[in-house]
């Protein structure tokens, strides 16, 4: 038991501060700040695997993320029958297109010797297909975002139910993480880390800007859900007769008819929108406890060992005949694909794709942080990161807000730097993100809860 | 005529605007491949740097205007130049001392340092937004166009205009002389060459008497004097946003790489490079071509390779085929 004290005390402490917000600001805010901070435990845990079990550094997080996100469109949307009869043969003649170049390219590749002419070719393949791509998905796009463009202008997705798409978030993200790992994981640390930061903008910028795809800029609203509508909960007998139990004593002691009425009312409004967020609480503790049990196992297994084996010194494991590139890429891809999931149970919890929004500050680099402050190669650590971090992003403002209030209440409520630090106390976030950073590296390189492995 | 015509268009739309641009982004990415080269590592905070050393020069243009202080037709910023490269430099002195130094002496991996920077990177945005905010702002005044369209049609009676910003002028000019000023440091003089000694080979330059505070000291000097020119000509030309500035650190550091990271010189015109992918490949040669070809062959089309959308993918991609064909960079990168 004494092994698990520190954890056991760090989720408390934690849950504590969620409680807190939950008594002095709203219980709405508690369980949104709840649910994201599970959200950001899924990320972690996906870059945990790769930089803590491989020493794989990847700053393309924010692409994957988007990719889940985009997976959500792709799955559950009701698919555009317009869009499809309007351009959907140009799209597919497309996709078939890019498979025909990638196999000559392939063939190429495989069965000629390394010569100009083989360059040539590859080059005149290239080339050539860019060209044609261009001919037949010009008019094709025209045509799927002339399709009531205010609201659709795009093919749509497969109408499936959303629970689908995270696995799909996962394909999708796993796929480019293939890509990528192909192309770029035989780099140095550095070099690694910025490719995969660049790789990630580029698949971000074409998720923004190819509006047949999934609107792109203009957004995607109104996305399934795996949990009931606050509407329909507000109209249902039993959730107002369950809403009626709990609050018995209170409503009670009002004598007035109408009076009650309006206040159970709003009683269940209040308690619907709650009602919803457990639902995604419940699902999403799920996914977080199922991903930490796999993670752990593997933590523990002879897989396990060889990836740390591989991580702390590759030539001795390749001269014990591990096969590095491949492991490595293996890992990529199952961190990315984790990544991919937590995209769309994100893009899930808000209900709306906004390809705009993925930016690599709020998404890359805080992510790392939260690994890194977390405690690397420990998945306790990572998940506990993400709720540290995720917490302090959130309440950084209120908090430097109140903190600023309390040092300048005796200047006069129009002093100007008064006035300019409550306008700048949204950005205290960042500050307290970067010096958290910065001494957690300096005084405890290791993390929270740093990683034990324990030889049995 | 028509082939004039072309040309001008050409040069209007495309060469001047890179030719400057790229100057902004060589800057930067010689600052990247310094730090590189002495330091050893990726300097994520580079483009909050930089936009530290701007907010300097937006802050201090303000208050010489208002106390009516100008260079006439020139901008003011560039009075503040060298208040604002101070602050830069003992910005970074401070946090090279209360952050970095620490780990060159326990001599930590790099990626250690990459993430330390990345710490940094989020105080030093806390920092300028809490300073100036995060809104756009433009602290260009005095004369904005050395050349415009209407009189150079008038001077040679083409149809075409062409102008010559005075930011975009100063901007080439500028560069140039930092940088030639900076090679003449690097290779003519003996800190120069110790520099250059120290980023070789460490251990060798610290037992032929290389005093390596020394060094890191002047690196960081150098490297104030890059991100802050380079940030306040950006300014300039562009508008300054906190936010742009983070942005900006991406195609710098595609430029650094392309050049072959820790080689200024690579770098130098590795921001070149980028800067005319990046506007050639995106612009809509619509009316050059029209130029060129008989009236029968115009062209519907924008005849645009990709949209403008792409503007930063294409940089990216760019740096994706560098790193697989030739990883080291076009120049073979690492020692200055």
């Amino acid at each position: 038991m004494r092994k698990y004290s520190n954890i056991i005390a760090a989720y408390s402490i934690m849950l504590v501060l969620i409680l807190l917000v939950g008594i002095f600001q709203s219980w709405s805010i508690a369980l949104t700040i709840l649910n994201y901070c599970l959200i950001s435990a899924v990320m972690t845990i996906g870059a945990n695997i790769q930089w803590g079990y491989a020493g794989l550094i990847n700053f393309g997080i924010m692409g994957y993320t988007a990719l889940g996100g985009l997976a959500v469109v792709l799955v559950s949307v009701d698919p555009v029958q317009q869009a499809w009869q309007a351009g959907g043969l140009n799209i597919l003649i497309c996709f078939w297109i890019i498979v025909v170049m990638i196999v000559l390219i392939r063939y190429l590749l495989k069965y000629f010797n390394k010569s100009k002419y083989r360059t040539y070719g590859i080059a005149f393949i290239i080339i050539g297909g860019i060209l044609l791509l261009r001919l037949t998905a010009t008019p094709g796009i025209e045509a799927i975002e002339a399709v009531d463009p205010a609201k659709t202008g795009f093919l749509g997705g497969m109408g499936l139910p959303v629970l689908f798409s995270w696995i799909g978030g996962a394909f999708l993200a796993g796929g480019l993480a293939f890509i990528v790992g192909k192309i770029a994981l035989g780099l140095r640390a550095d070099y690694l880390a910025i490719a995969t930061l660049l790789i990630a903008e580029i698949v971000v910028s074409i998720i923004k800007h190819e509006e047949w795809l999934a609107r792109g800029v203009k957004n995607v609203i109104g996305l399934k859900r795996p949990a009931p509508y606050e509407i329909d909960l507000q109209t249902s007998q039993w959730f107002i007769n369950l809403v009626e139990k709990f609050h018995t004593k209170k409503l009670s002691m009002i004598n007035s008819f109408t009076e009650r009425q309006d206040a159970l009312s709003q009683l269940v409004i209040d308690a619907s929108s709650i009602y919803v967020k457990l639902c995604f609480t419940g699902l999403f503790l799920s996914v977080v406890i199922v991903l930490l049990i796999v993670t752990q196992k593997a933590l523990y297994s002879p897989w396990g060992r060889k990836m740390r084996a591989i991580r702390d010194n590759e030539e001795a494991a390749s001269a014990m005949g591990k096969n590095i590139v491949k492991e490595h890429l293996f890992i990529f891809i199952l961190g990315s694909a984790i990544v991919g999931i937590a995209g769309a149970m994100m893009v899930t919890n808000d209900g709306l794709f906004t390809p705009g929004s993925y930016r690599p500050m709020r998404y890359t680099f805080v992510i790392w942080v939260m690994v890194i402050v977390g405690g690397t190669g420990n998945n306790f650590g990572a998940i506990l990161g993400g709720f540290v971090v995720w917490f302090l992003w959130v309440e950084a403002a209120p908090m430097a807000l109140f903190l600023i209030n309390l040092f300048t209440s005796h200047l006069p409520e129009t002093n100007s730097v008064r006035v300019h630090l409550i306008e700048s106390a949204p950005y205290f976030r960042f500050l307290v993100i970067g010096i958290g950073l910065l001494t957690i590296m300096r005084y405890r390189p290791k993390g929270i809860l740093p990683e034990k492995i324990e030889i049995k | 005529m028509d082939f004039i015509n072309a040309i001008v268009v050409l040069t209007n739309f495309t060469i001047i605007p890179a030719l400057a641009y790229g100057s902004q982004l060589a800057l930067g990415a010689i600052f990247v491949t310094l730090i590189y080269a002495v330091l050893r590592f990726a300097n994520f905070a580079t483009g909050d740097m930089m936009s530290f050393g701007t907010m300097f020069a937006v802050l201090l243009t303000y208050y010489f205007q208002s106390i009516g202080l100008g260079l006439g037709f020139l901008p003011t910023a560039l009075l503040t130049i060298p208040f604002a490269i101070v602050m830069m430099i003992l910005y970074m002195l401070l946090i090279d001392k209360f952050v970095f130094s620490y780990y060159r002496i326990k001599k930590s991996p790099p990626v250690q340092f990459a993430m330390v920077s990345v710490g940094v990177m989020f105080v030093t945005q806390a920092i300028i937004r809490i300073i100036i905010g995060p809104s756009d702002r433009r602290f260009l005044d005095g004369e904005k166009f050395i050349l415009k369209a209407t009189e150079f049609k008038e001077m040679t009676g083409l149809n075409e205009g062409l102008t010559l910003k005075s930011t975009q002028a100063i901007t080439i000019v500028i560069t140039l002389i930092i940088v030639s000023i900076m090679f003449w440091f690097l290779n003519k003089t003996k800190t120069g060459t110790s520099m250059r000694a120290y980023s070789d080979n460490e251990d060798l330059a610290l037992l032929s008497g290389i005093d390596p505070k020394r060094v890191v000291l002047i690196t960081w000097v150098i490297a104030g004097v890059l991100a802050t020119v380079g940030g306040i000509l950006y300014g300039l030309d562009k508008s300054y946003r906190p936010f742009v500035y983070f942005n900006n650190m991406l195609p710098i550091f595609a430029a650094a790489i392309v050049g072959g990271i820790g080689n200024p010189f690579g770098a130098f015109l590795g921001g070149y490079v980028i800067a005319f992918a990046e506007i050639l490949i995106t612009y809509a040669y619509k009316r050059f071509i029209a130029y060129l070809v008989p009236e029968s062959m115009e062209p519907d089309s924008l005849m645009q390779l990709l949209s403008t959308d792409y503007k930063f993918a294409v940089s990216f991609s760019i740096l994706v085929i560098v790193l697989l064909i030739r990883p080291s960079g076009i120049f073979k990168g690492k020692t200055i």
